[in-house]
This record gives C-alpha cells, sequence and structure tokens, in this order.
C-alpha cells in the first residue's frame, strides 16, 4: 500500500480523542502513527502536543546543536525531506521519524601531530577516498551546507576550504545517515576546523605579548587599587574611562597608556 | 507561513511612521533618553525583578533569609527527588578522581584540565554531551589581548561598571587576568576565531565595552568552543568517560565531611545509580526553563538550574540569584522561534522599537534592564502592545529592522545579520522589509552558588565553575563574559579538582546525611510540601493527555 493510500485510510479516523472539538488540527504520522495536532507547531512541540516528553530529540530548541534531526516523507512521493524538529513545521500528512542519534566512525587522534594535508585525513578517515560524489549529503543537509563540497576540498588536501565550507555545521548526523559511502562527514569536518584553527592560521601573537605582560605582574598592583578603592573612586574611574570609538581604527591607542 | 493578516495590517502603521523616523534619525535626532533618576523609576515600577511579589525570603538552608525569585525558592523548598533512605550507598557502580557534573563549556574544560594533571575523569550529563547553554552564545568571548589599546585593567571597570558595582572584585580579577590565556588554550585546541591574515583575531564592542576586546567565530562563537572542547573530550577517551542521559540528582559526602561523588539517574531506563569520586565539579550551568514569572526564555532545554539545589543542600550558599537577567528583544513570533534571542547588535545598528501604533515609545540604546522594562510598561500601562496571533493575553512590541536598510542602504540586514535574515526567510518573513515582534525573554541567572577564584567551595572536594555560580557579574552580566566565565571557572575548578583528588586519600564512608538534614530543616520550618527538585526537564507535555495517562504517576516533572 502507497503512503498516499495510508493516508487516506486513516484520514477517516478523523474524529479522534485528540482531536475533540477542534478545527485547526491536521494529521501528522510519528513513525507511522497518526496524531493530530495543531497546523502551526514544530515538529518538536507536535510531538510534547501528542503527549511525548522529549529525552532524545531535544536540545537547545533553538536550531543550532543538532538534536532533533528529523526525516520525512509526503504520502504519493518518494523523496526523503529532512529538518532541524524544532524549526520545521508540520505539514499535513507528513510521515517523519527523529533521528537522535546515528553511530558514525570517529577517529582519536592527537591534534598537535596533525598535518594540513589529505594523507592525514586520509590516514585517520580512510572512507574520505570512497566518496563517490553523489551529493545526497549535500541533498539531505538540514543546514543547507555544501557537504559534498567540503568532503571533495578535504579529499584535495584543502584543508582551510573544507574548514570555512563545514563551519555552520551542527553535527546533526544526517549526512552520515545518508552516505553510501559509510562517511562520517561532520566528524571529518570538525577534524578539518580544528588543523586549520591550530596548524593553518597563523597565531596571534598579539595575545602571547598579553599573556607575557599578565605573567610579569605589571597589572597586579593597578588592580589592587582598584579592587581596594572606595565606590566613589571606583565610579569617577568608571564614567570616565577612555572610550575607543565604534569607527576606530584597529591600531587606535588611547590617551591615557599608563594602565595598558 | 508569514504573518497573519491582522499583523499585515498593524505592520501598515510601522510603514506609515517609519520615513520620519529614519529622517529624524539621519539628522541626528534620538528619542529621549531616560535620565537616572526616571531610569530606577522605570525599573522599580516595570522591571520584573522589582515587582512587589517576585522575591520571597528563603525559609530553609544555609542562605535562609535572602529573598529570590519565586521558582528559586520553590525549587529550594523542595523535598529530595530520591528518598535518601531508598539510596543503596554500599552499590557503587562507578569510581572516578574527577566527577564533572555538566557537559556544557564549563564542566568539559574542568574536565580537560583535571585529565592533564593525571585524573580520571567522569563527565556526567543530563542530556547529550554539549547541550548547554555555550552551545547556543552567538555574540562573543570577552578578552584583552591587545596590549597597544586595552588591558585587564579596563576589562576589570567594565566588569564592575555593568554589574553595578557590587561583583566580587577577587573572581572579577581572577576572570579577567586569566581571560588572554582562556583564548590562547582554545586557539592551541583549534578554535577558529575569526582572524586576520597576519593572525590578529578580531574584536568588536559589545554593550558596556570601553575597548573593542569581543573575540568571535562567525554568529556562533559558542558552538565553535562547544564542539572543539567535546571533541578535544573525544581523544581523551582512555581518561575522560562520559554518561549521557545521566543527570546527577543529589550529592554524595562521606564521614570525613568531604564532597564524594553523586547520584545519578538514567533518564532513559529510570534507574539510579551512585559515582564515587575524590572531587566533584558542578558546572550544570543555568535555570531559564524554570520561567521565573512565566517568561519565555532563551536557554537550553535542560537549563533547569540543577546544581543550585545540590549544591545548596549540601550547604553552599548562593548569591546574586534576586537579579534575573532579561533581554529585551525575544522573538514571539512566529511561535516557533519564540524565545529566540535577537541581538542587540539589531538596535546598534539604528532599528527603532515602537508600539502597535508605529510609535516610538524608547530610546533603543538604553541598558538591557531600562529596555526591558520599557516594553513591558508599553504592553501593559500604556496598553498598546501588539496582540500575539493564537496567544490571547500575550503582546509584544515591533523591532522596526526595515529602517536599517534605509539608513545604511540596502541589503546591510541581509549582510549583517545572516543567520537571523535566513531563519526568518525560513517562516517567509524577510526581516529587512517588515520588523520583528518582539517581546522580554529570560536570558541569563546572574547569580548562583558562592565559590572563591580557584572553584572551591566551603565544603570540601565540592567546586563550582560556570553559569551554576554566582559572583563576578554582580546582578548584570556584559554581553561577552559568559563564555569567558565558563572557560576561565572551568579552567580553574577542574585545577582545583584534579589537584584535590590527587592529594586527598582513600574517600571515607558513603552518606547522604546532608539530604535528610534538609528534609528534617523543611519540615522544622513548616514546609509541608510534595515538590520534589531538582527539575531535571521542564514540563512542556499536554495537559489533555496527562488526565488520560491514568496509571502514570509523576513524580515533580518526570514520570
Amino acid at each position: 500500500m502507497s503512503t498516499a493510500e495510508q493516508a487516506e485510510l486513516r484520514g477517516a479516523e478523523a474524529a479522534s480523542v485528540e482531536g475533540a472539538g477542534r478545527t485547526d488540527l491536521v494529521p501528522i504520522f510519528i513513525m507511522g502513527k497518526r496524531y493530530n495536532v495543531p497546523s502551526t507547531l514544530t515538529i518538536q512541540k507536535a510531538f510534547e502536543f501528542a503527549g511525548y516528553q522529549l529525552i532524545r530529540g531535544c536540545g537547545c530548541r533553538g536550531g543550532i546543536c543538532g538534536a532533533c534531526a528529523t526525516v520525512y516523507r509526503m504520502p504519493g512521493s518518494a523523496k526523503i525531506h529532512v529538518g532541524l524538529a524544532c524549526q520545521t513545521i508540520v505539514k499535513p500528512n507528513m510521515y517523519l521519524a527523529m533521528v537522535p542519534f546515528f553511530p558514525a566512525n570517529r577517529a582519536v587522534y592527537d591534534l598537535e601531530e596533525l598535518k594540513p594535508d589529505a594523507q592525514t585525513l586520509l590516514k585517520y578517515y580512510p572512507e574520505l577516498a570512497k566518496c563517490m560524489g553523489c551529493n545526497t549529503c549535500t541533498k539531505s543537509c538540514p543546514m543547507d551546507i555544501p557537504v559534498m563540497e567540503y568532503i571533495s576540498a578535504a579529499l584535495r588536501g584543502e584543508i582551510e576550504k573544507a574548514a570555512d565550507l563545514s563551519f555552520p555545521c551542527v553535527m546533526c548526523g544526517i549526512c552520515a545517515s545518508r552516505c553510501p559511502a559509510e562517511l562520517g562527514q561532520y566528524n571529518i569536518g570538525i577534524m578539518t576546523r580544528r588543523i586549520t584553527g591550530r596548524h593553518v592560521k597563523p597565531r596571534a601573537e598579539h595575545l602571547q605579548d598579553m599573556i607575557q605582560r599578565i605573567e610579569s605582574g605589571r597589572y597586579e598592583e593597578p588592580l589592587k587599587k582598584l579592587m581596594t578603592a572606595d565606590m566613589e573612586t571606583l565610579r569617577k574611574l568608571y564614567v570616565e574611562r577612555e572610550m575607543e570609538p565604534h569607527t576606530a581604527d584597529e591600531m587606535w591607542e588611547p590617551e591615557i597608556k599608563q594602565f595598558l | 507561513m508569514g504573518y497573519t493578516p491582522d499583523l499585515m495590517e498593524l505592520i501598515k502603521k510601522v510603514d506609515k511612521t517609519r520615513p520620519a523616523r529614519v529622517e529624524r534619525k539621519k539628522a541626528g535626532i534620538e528619542f529621549q533618553a531616560l535620565t537616572l533618576d526616571e531610569r530606577r523609576d522605570r525599573l522599580e515600577k516595570y522591571h520584573p525583578d522589582f515587582r512587589p511579589d517576585a522575591l520571597r525570603e528563603l525559609r530553609v538552608g544555609p542562605s535562609k533569609g535572602y529573598a529570590l525569585a519565586q521558582e528559586f525558592a520553590d525549587a529550594f523548598e523542595s523535598r529530595s527527588r530520591v528518598d535518601p533512605d531508598s539510596i543503596h550507598l554500599e552499590e557503587v557502580h562507578y569510581e572516578t578522581d574527577v566527577l564533572v557534573i555538566g557537559g556544557g563549556g564549563a564542566g568539559t574544560a574542568a574536565a580537560l584540565i583535571a585529565q592533564e594533571l593525571g585524573a580520571k575523569v567522569i563527565i556526567a550529563t543530563k542530556l547529550r554531551h554539549g547541550d548547554a547553554n555555550t552551545m547556543m552564545a552567538e555574540g562573543g568571548m570577552q578578552a584583552a589581548t591587545k596590549g597597544w589599546k586595552d588591558s585587564p585593567y579596563y576589562h576589570y571597570l567594565d566588569v564592575m561598571g555593568g554589574g553595578h558595582f557590587e561583583n566580587d572584585p577577587e573572581l572579577v580579577k581572577t576572570m579577567v587576568t586569566e581571560a588572554p590565556k582562556a583564548i590562547g588554550w582554545l586557539e592551541q585546541l583549534g578554535c577558529m576565531f575569526n582572524k586576520r591574515p597576519d593572525g590578529k583575531l578580531f574584536t568588536l564592542h559589545g554593550a558596556g565595552t570601553c575597548r573593542k576586546r569581543m573575540h568571535y567565530a562567525g554568529d556562533m562563537t559558542g558552538a565553535e568552543i562547544m564542539r572543539t572542547l567535546r571533541d578535544e573530550t573525544r581523544n581523551r577517551i582512555k581518561d575522560i568517560g562520559v554518561l549521557e542521559f545521566s543527570p546527577a540528582v543529589e550529592l554524595l559526602m562521606d564521614d570525613n565531611g568531604m564532597c564524594s561523588g553523586a547520584v545519578l539517574y538514567n533518564l532513559e531506563t529510570e534507574e539510579y545509580f551512585l559515582v564515587k569520586a575524590k572531587a566533584v565539579v558542578m558546572a550544570t550551568g543555568g535555570s531559564g526553563r524554570l520561567h521565573v514569572q512565566k517568561f519565555m526564555t532563551t536557554n537550553h532545554y535542560g537549563a533547569t538550574g540543577d546544581g543550585l539545589v545540590m549544591g545548596y543542600r549540601l550547604g553552599v550558599g548562593v548569591r546574586f540569584l534576586h537579579a534575573t537577567q532579561y533581554h529585551p528583544t525575544g522573538a514571539v513570533f512566529p511561535e516557533q522561534a519564540e524565545g529566540l534571542l535577537i541581538t542587540e547588535k539589531v538596535r546598534g545598528a539604528g532599528a527603532n522599537l515602537v508600539n502597535i501604533d508605529g510609535e516610538q515609545f524608547v530610546f533603543e540604546r538604553e541598558p538591557r534592564d531600562i529596555e526591558s522594562a520599557s516594553i513591558i510598561r508599553e504592553c501593559t500601562k500604556v496598553g498598546k502592545g501588539v496582540p500575539v496571533p493564537g496567544q490571547p493575553g500575550k503582546f509584544g512590541v515591533w523591532l522596526d529592522s526595515p529602517m536599517i536598510d534605509l539608513l545604511e542602504g540596502e541589503g546591510t540586514v541581509e549582510r549583517e545579520f545572516p543567520a537571523k535574515y535566513i531563519l526568518f526567510k525560513r517562516y517567509e518573513i524577510d526581516i529587512s522589509k517588515v520588523p520583528m515582534l518582539i517581546y522580554p525573554t529570560l536570558h541569563y541567572q546572574n547569580g548562583g552558588l558562592a565559590y572563591e577564584s580557584d572553584g572551591s567551595t566551603v565544603v570540601p572536594g565540592f567546586y563550582a565553575a560556570g553559569e551554576v555560580g554566582g559572583g563576578v557579574h554582580g546582578a548584570n552580566r556584559l554581553m561577552g563574559n559568559s563564555l569567558l566565565d565558563i572557560t576561565v571557572f572551568g579552567r580553574l575548578a577542574g585545577e582545583s579538582a584534579g589537584k584535590f583528588a590527587r592529594e586527598r586519600g582513600d574517600v571515607g564512608k558513603l552518606s547522604v546525611d546532608h539530604v535528610r538534614k534538609y528534609h528534617k530543616e523543611l519540615e522544622e520550618a513548616g514546609i509541608d510540601t510534595d515538590r520534589v527538585s531538582p527539575m531535571v526537564l521542564p514540563d512542556y507535555g499536554n495537559p489533555e493527555v496527562r488526565k488520560r495517562q491514568w496509571t502514570t504517576t509523576y513524580v515533580g516533572t518526570l514520570r
């Protein structure tokens, strides 16, 4: 039986208990089971309306943590849709399941020893070479990340490009669940980002300078004075502190340099 | 999707007043800001913290007599989720050097540092590792890293001013002097902070800063920090075990008066089990999901203040919990974006706040608490709030984002606020063309458990780090200091706990007498209640469904 037929069949049960007296409800099929829920809800809130207390599949409720990856189909179509349950509004007759966890290979590594090249990635994730370029990962990413592109970049040794392209990844795992070559794309993605942050981008020299200044103890006395100052003095110092203008150049310098 | 026809009709009023407002702005004419006296008056009359029934004095525990929000008082004046007599203390399931409770930024930083000191570590966390407010922090992380214009001295002044000069000086000093080291540590771990080609870190202003010292990683700084720390933990799998979906519900002591582990609850199998540890780091984060005064929240699903309750029962006092941070601009429409933070940067770029008639009612760059109080006033006393569709009795005001493109040029909104632009686009709302409907939202727990700058508390072996602790932010935290707080104090608590565990001998006989004692105190104070805490998870269930769960028993919000 097609899902369209199933939906129609179950549509006959419209007057179910939870629908009593309400006209704003639409049927959805949570893991194949019908529930009538308000048409304005997100999938996440629809689960809760249906009576679930979410344990798995619920995190930030704001679209950034990747806990609530969801796959669904509409009747009469073979297409698999994806979305984050906290961000996706229910559609009448959708068939859905959350994928709160999907096992993916994750290598254990020492970041200090990694090199920004394809050999390094292939050593830890040899399956990378199996990518057949089908683009299913990209099509299934709820964050609209060009997943296949960053995987290709990684394979070519363009580590920084892979890092930048994969940056918005919420690591929900849908790409891995759909990959015929069995890659764990998001784990490869974070490896490229950490290699980039650690080994590709130049270190911030001014940061090390400041750490040395602090360790030399040059701020101990000025800070001690602030910590023991009476309220009036402290307020005065606060109100009178020199403001770096919003439009100031990066190398702007204040007039008072005594406490730098 | 998109706005309802009713709202589209109301938006016409905003469109009508917009050209004149843009012209005034261009001419440098701003809405009159409040004087200091008017500010105080507005806060006292309209800020939720100042409502007459907002606070209530605690009747039990180490901070007895201290007045704080009813929801916190309820959580403290509750019985343990588990009867102390039914805890099998001889049946220990895990033994470790350091137990970290909470798998957010502070807890994970603590675990990594404790491990570097040779400790075996267990992280027990309620949901998945990394499910935490840290993940949701967008703006950035403050640190004085540019010696030619900034120093910890100025960072210190800013933090104190933001907190109304009530902050704990020692904690503030620690935070600002450790800040550059914390950024350096994250850089070493491969965090992708935005940098110039020469490696110089990009920095921005935040509200209340005198120097540009907000470091950031795109508009998802917290997520970048969290996933990096979590990834590193996974590389140290031999020494750091992670127990997910296993919130702690009570702490364990031993007969030498030292904290010695915790009682965990497996949310999936509904069984309790014990972890014996030589030191415990409490890092459970905040409490937005307690919905103080029924406010919506920007917080994570698991932010229910569990650590406050456990620590308090153990004898650790709380401070600055009377001050709750409401962010003025949380989305109220569409419903699925409810509580979602609309960054301060939108107002900074010039967007007015206007009421149902399209009238401006407050200067848009007042401090957070003043701005929130003014919005609440407009929706209550003045009665010019915009009704939120489908939610009778709820109101909001317009945040007029289309002004930004008119002021700064077409495409500015899309370029400067890509995440929000795309998010609203998904709901078929183009925020460069139509305003956003907003209302203040519960954002941050300014206070918490009392702790020292090394993370220690009055109970030996028990440490606190991050949002669960109170003192460093005083009565009001500044933007960019929470990611700093969790990194600095997470590291310090991890170091102290690691050392304590190394030097501590064997754990003595385990005990939960502190829970019995607390129950007795409740009874003596005449508090006869069936409330239980910690809450663990909020209840967003359908009451109609609950009525038909004929054979189900609920303990608090959990069945």
